[in-house]
């Protein structure tokens, strides 16, 4: 049993539960156990930063503090969201880089009784924990239901490779690692061009066309690859894709239908985990299509349908084109 | 900051607002050390948006343009996609030097639109708060004040993640929000002073 620290982060309690709960459900298999860190805050994602240095940093600190003072043995502190991952990775590797950052920092910390030594703790994202730790090995032995003949599109956005401060994975632009855990499921991965592309983050927020644009790239190439899904570790690249594609499809008058789903939930599948307990169902656009051709069954959230037209026995109204009436 | 007395002879005094960006980066930015190369722009995903590459928003620090440096979309379209960091001949922090002249514009209310910004202080403002992001409110506040006329047509989006439960409607406070609140306000403290 390997243990680690834990940070879920915000998303994983809300848009991205899917990831979470596949999480939870592969523990056993990879036998990792994940100690949460106790009362952790928001780790700011792309706004704190641009808003004020030293608070952002400040609250970043608070995590990375409440994770040093918890460490029983393990001194690694894992994140699955990339966002996450990189604050936590940042801070602590300014905060080495420039003593002045780590002075305010630990000033500032020590207001709620807190402080942290830059470089008490490693911090690494979930993927590369899985294959460096846990190794590729052990994961091919609990495959129980390769994924044969699923065409998967690997997706792992931006902030999980770059900017790759302590140099763990093979490349900054075109890294192989989850392209080599896909294969190891069964799965037939396709060599995707864009898999370090940008999802557009919060651009769906500030500027939408910018957004739509980046989202629609990636979609786009995916369906040009034939994939069946797209495969990511990123919740926020999950959002973007999945919730965001009708939008996206809207405006560019585009018509795809591209499941976006977790790497963990894949994980479970491929190791005879029952879907349920694996998140399906969560995704906006429904992936039970692309799984039921390798004959896996999931879950599927009934979209809320179109009120019902009551019957017309008042005086007549006016109509809009198209409606009909209901006898 | 100490205030030393002026130089009597200030050969360049415009390398002033470059001295000023690079000392409020956390880490070292290197941002003296660009070569002006232009692969940052090249290799951005954003920059047909931006009113300047990164290249020619550099130079303009380099020249002391403050104001028009300030006022520029470039850093608020920027996507922290980290592109240009990689392939930086000169391993400049790109991300974060923009993430300086966000706070830097904030600070000089000097942005153009005011949308990314109050988008990154809701936000903020949500974190302050309760110790979490809390999308639900973040999103509606947000859309009501800068796009309400695309509200109705987010309005399925919004429904299949609250039937899907991807997202609540009401904010998760941590246990010790008081330790944070303390913590932040020294954090300003410090910042203010700086």
């Amino acid at each position: 049993m390997s243990k680690y620290l834990f940070y879920p982060g915000c998303s994983m309690e809300t848009s991205a539960s899917a990831y979470y709960d596949s999480l939870m459900a592969i523990r056993e298999p990879l036998g990792i156990e994940l100690d949460e860190i106790r009362d952790w805050n928001c780790c700011g994602a792309t706004e704190y930063l641009g808003i004020s240095i030293t608070p952002a940093y400040a609250l970043i600190s608070r995590n990375l503090a409440l994770a040093r003072k918890q460490a029983d043995g393990s001194r690694t502190l894992v994140a699955p969201c990339s966002a996450c991952y990189l604050n936590l990775a940042k801070a602590d590797y300014y905060m080495q880089e420039s003593p002045l950052l780590s002075e305010r920092v630990n000033e500032a910390l020590e207001a709620g009784g807190l402080s942290y030594r830059p470089g008490s703790l490693t911090i690494r994202h979930l993927l590369d924990v899985i294959i460096n730790d846990i190794g590729l090995d052990t994961v091919s032995s609990k495959v129980v239901k390769p994924l044969k003949g699923l065409r998967v599109a690997p997706y792992l956005g931006c902030m999980v490779p770059r900017p790759d401060y302590e140099k763990r994975w093979s490349d900054a632009e075109y890294p192989n690692e989850l392209d080599r855990l896909l294969k190891t499921l069964g799965a037939e991965v396709i060599d995707f061009p864009l898999k370090t592309h940008c999802c557009g983050g919060h651009m769906t927020q500030i500027s939408p066309s910018t957004a739509f644009e980046l989202i629609r790239r990636l979609i786009h190439a995916a369906d040009q690859y034939k994939a069946d899904l797209m495969v990511t570790l990123c919740p926020m690249c999950q959002l973007n894709l999945d919730a965001y594609q009708n939008e996206t499809n809207h405006h560019f008058h585009t018509n795809y239908r591209m499941p976006v789903i977790f790497f963990t939930q894949l994980m479970g599948i491929a190791f005879g985990i029952d879907p349920k307990k694996l998140g399906f169902g969560k995704e906006i656009v429904n992936a039970a299509p692309a799984l039921s051709r390798i004959g896996v069954e999931t879950p599927v959230t009934q979209e809320p349908g179109p009120r019902k037209k009551r019957k017309d026995t008042g005086l007549p109204m006016p109509r809009m084109p198209g409606e009909e009436e209901v006898s | 900051m100490t205030l030393t007395a002026a130089n009597p002879v200030d050969t360049n005094p415009n390398l002033r607002f470059l001295e000023e960006v690079s000392a409020a980066t956390a880490g070292v930015s290197r941002l003296e050390m660009c070569i002006q190369c232009g692969t940052c722009g090249g290799s951005c995903p954003s920059s047909a948006d931006m009113d300047h590459t990164p290249r020619l928003l550099f130079a303009m620090i380099r020249a002391g343009m403050r104001d028009e440096a300030l006022r520029s979309n470039t850093p608020w379209i920027c996507v922290s996609c980290y592109h240009c960091v990689v392939r930086c001949p000169q391993n400049v922090h790109i991300a974060d030097v923009m993430y300086t002249l966000k706070s830097m514009a904030i600070r000089a209310k000097l942005y153009k639109d005011s949308t990314a910004p109050d988008f990154s202080q809701t936000f903020v403002d949500m974190v302050e708060n309760y110790g979490r992001s809390y999308e639900f409110g973040l999103a509606t506040r947000h859309y009501l004040k800068h796009f309400a006329m695309r509200l109705p047509g987010m309005a399925p989006m919004g429904l299949g993640m609250l039937t899907r439960k991807r997202m609540d409607m009401t904010p998760t406070r941590i246990d010790n929000i008081e330790q944070l609140k303390k913590i932040l306000a020294r954090a300003k403290e410090l910042e203010d002073r700086s």
